[in-house]
């Protein structure tokens, strides 16, 4: 099974957790193992988790971003949201 | 799965759960390869039972442990090996297992294609028979072939092919790319450890330091190879290969065995090394709790690798490779690429060699009718 590969992140438009996808939390942040690819991805950050966990309730992740995470670190996480999307952790919603 | 500096240490003081857990299905094995390293062969009459197992693979999916890796023996041996890897599968747990091919027939094909979440590797340990049979037994090749072929037929679609690295096999890496390739089939190819059987082999069929650096100028070009990042200690050599880079024993990797004891990893099946056992214990408390593998997550003492440069890139390499020769947890790795291993082991004033605390090695070598 392949799913659409997404190498343009949009962040004006709406993400959330590949239903392919499993979370589970460690002390630095979280584990991701995707199903299908067999891939192992490192959140390394606790609030990049919870990010991750509650992108899909927002219309956009700009609106996730901005509702969740301080203005001055709003770079550093959508670069991080681009590239969990690069590995189909993230997934169009 | 490139990891930081960072990152690594904090795998280094263990994770709430592995993420690599090794399940020896059972120690019966129709094979009687040279250099086994759970020296199997006979059925252990104390494995776990069909309740048991399932049980464990509970307890497995409540700590959200993603995949299991499934070997033995041969665990296609077991009766129930379907109904518990389509129990685990069934809970969202990933099963790869490992197999020597041989009760691998066109039914068996059909039922694995049909399982979502398995991967398959099978083992060679040289591109044609001539070699590989030295080590697996007679038959063995063309039985493992005969198993590559019924996966293609059936469609199961890209199956591994797995290879441990010994001084006849590194010399055919282009050879077994050929024969990957030629099924769809993807490599995996790891180092051969001096444990089980392998304590004896070891010293006559670990590739030669010069074979090692080749192969890890091999390796850098085809990231596409699976390592199961077993080279670590060759990291050394310049860049890192791709994988954690670490000793991940009672961090981020453990054995259970047959009988439901649990060990610090698939290569040291020794009282050293026994952290507890699920019928016991329960594997949870074994993995969080047991006295051993918190001591493991202490910070390592880098011992004679301290002054050495290279420490941060392959940490003093396999703990159980220094431990099946004879040497000291703080000792280089017998294989370390600037050779100080060798060193180490040419100053042992007795070889120290131990031996697995588990041996269930046939009593006779058995042939393999194909």
């Amino acid at each position: 099974m392949t799913l659409v590969t997404t190498d343009a992140f949009d962040a004006s438009a709406a993400w959330q957790l590949s239903p392919r996808v499993s979370l589970r939390d460690e002390t630095f942040g979280a584990l991701a193992y995707h199903h299908d690819t067999r891939r192992l991805v490192f959140l390394k950050s606790r609030p990049l988790v919870s990010l991750v966990r509650r992108l899909g309730e927002f219309a956009t992740a700009s609106d996730a971003v901005t509702a969740l995470v301080p203005s001055a670190e709003h770079d550093r996480y959508v670069a991080a949201l681009r590239s969990l999307a690069r590995s189909e952790i993230l997934c169009g919603s | 799965m490139g990891v930081d500096s960072s990152l690594r240490s904090r795998f280094e003081q263990g994770l709430a759960a592995p993420i690599c857990l090794t399940w020896e299905l059972t120690y019966a094995c129709n094979l009687a390869c040279t250099h086994c390293l759970s020296s199997s062969g006979r059925r252990d009459p104390k494995e776990l039972t069909t309740d048991e197992a399932k049980k464990l693979i509970d307890e497995i999916a409540a700590m959200q442990i993603f995949y299991i890796n499934i070997g033995g023996g041969e665990p296609m041996m077991r009766k129930d090996f379907f109904e518990l890897v389509e129990y685990a599968t069934s809970q969202n747990i990933g099963v790869k297992f490992s197999t020597n091919g041989t009760r691998l027939d066109a039914a068996a094909a059909k039922r694995l294609t049909s399982i979502d979440y398995l991967d398959i590797q099978i083992s060679i340990d040289g591109v044609d028979a001539l070699t590989s049979d030295r080590i697996r037994g007679e038959g063995s090749y063309d039985q493992a072939r005969r198993a590559m072929d019924n996966l293609r037929d059936a469609g199961f679609g890209p199956f591994k092919i797995s290879v441990v690295m010994t001084r006849e096999s590194v010399e055919q890496l282009d050879q077994f790319e050929q024969l990957a390739d030629s099924y769809g089939a993807q490599l995996r190819l790891t180092r051969l450890r001096p444990s089980g059987r392998g304590v004896d082999e070891w010293a006559n069929l670990h590739p030669s330091r010069e074979q090692n650096r080749e192969l890890y100028y091999w390796l850098k070009d085809r990231p596409q190879v699976l390592t199961g990042d077993s080279f670590f200690h060759l990291s050394a050599l310049g860049e890192p290969l791709d994988g954690l880079n670490l000793c991940g024993a009672g961090r981020v990797v453990c054995l259970i065995d047959p009988i439901g004891d649990v060990y610090a990893c698939p290569f040291v099946i020794h009282d050293e090394f026994l952290a507890g056992n699920v019928r016991a214990d329960g594997f949870e408390a074994v993995w969080q709790t047991s006295e051993l593998f918190t001591s493991l997550r202490e910070p390592g003492n880098p011992g004679a690798c301290a002054s050495c440069g290279s420490f941060d890139a392959c940490r003093g390499g396999c703990m159980a490779a220094k431990f099946f020769t004879g040497l000291e947890i703080t000792d280089p790795d017998p294989e370390c690429v600037f050779g100080h291993g060798e060193t180490a082991l040419a100053s042992q004033r007795v070889t120290l060699r131990r031996a697995s605390t588990q041996d269930h090695s046939r009593r006779t070598r058995i042939a393999v009718s194909s």
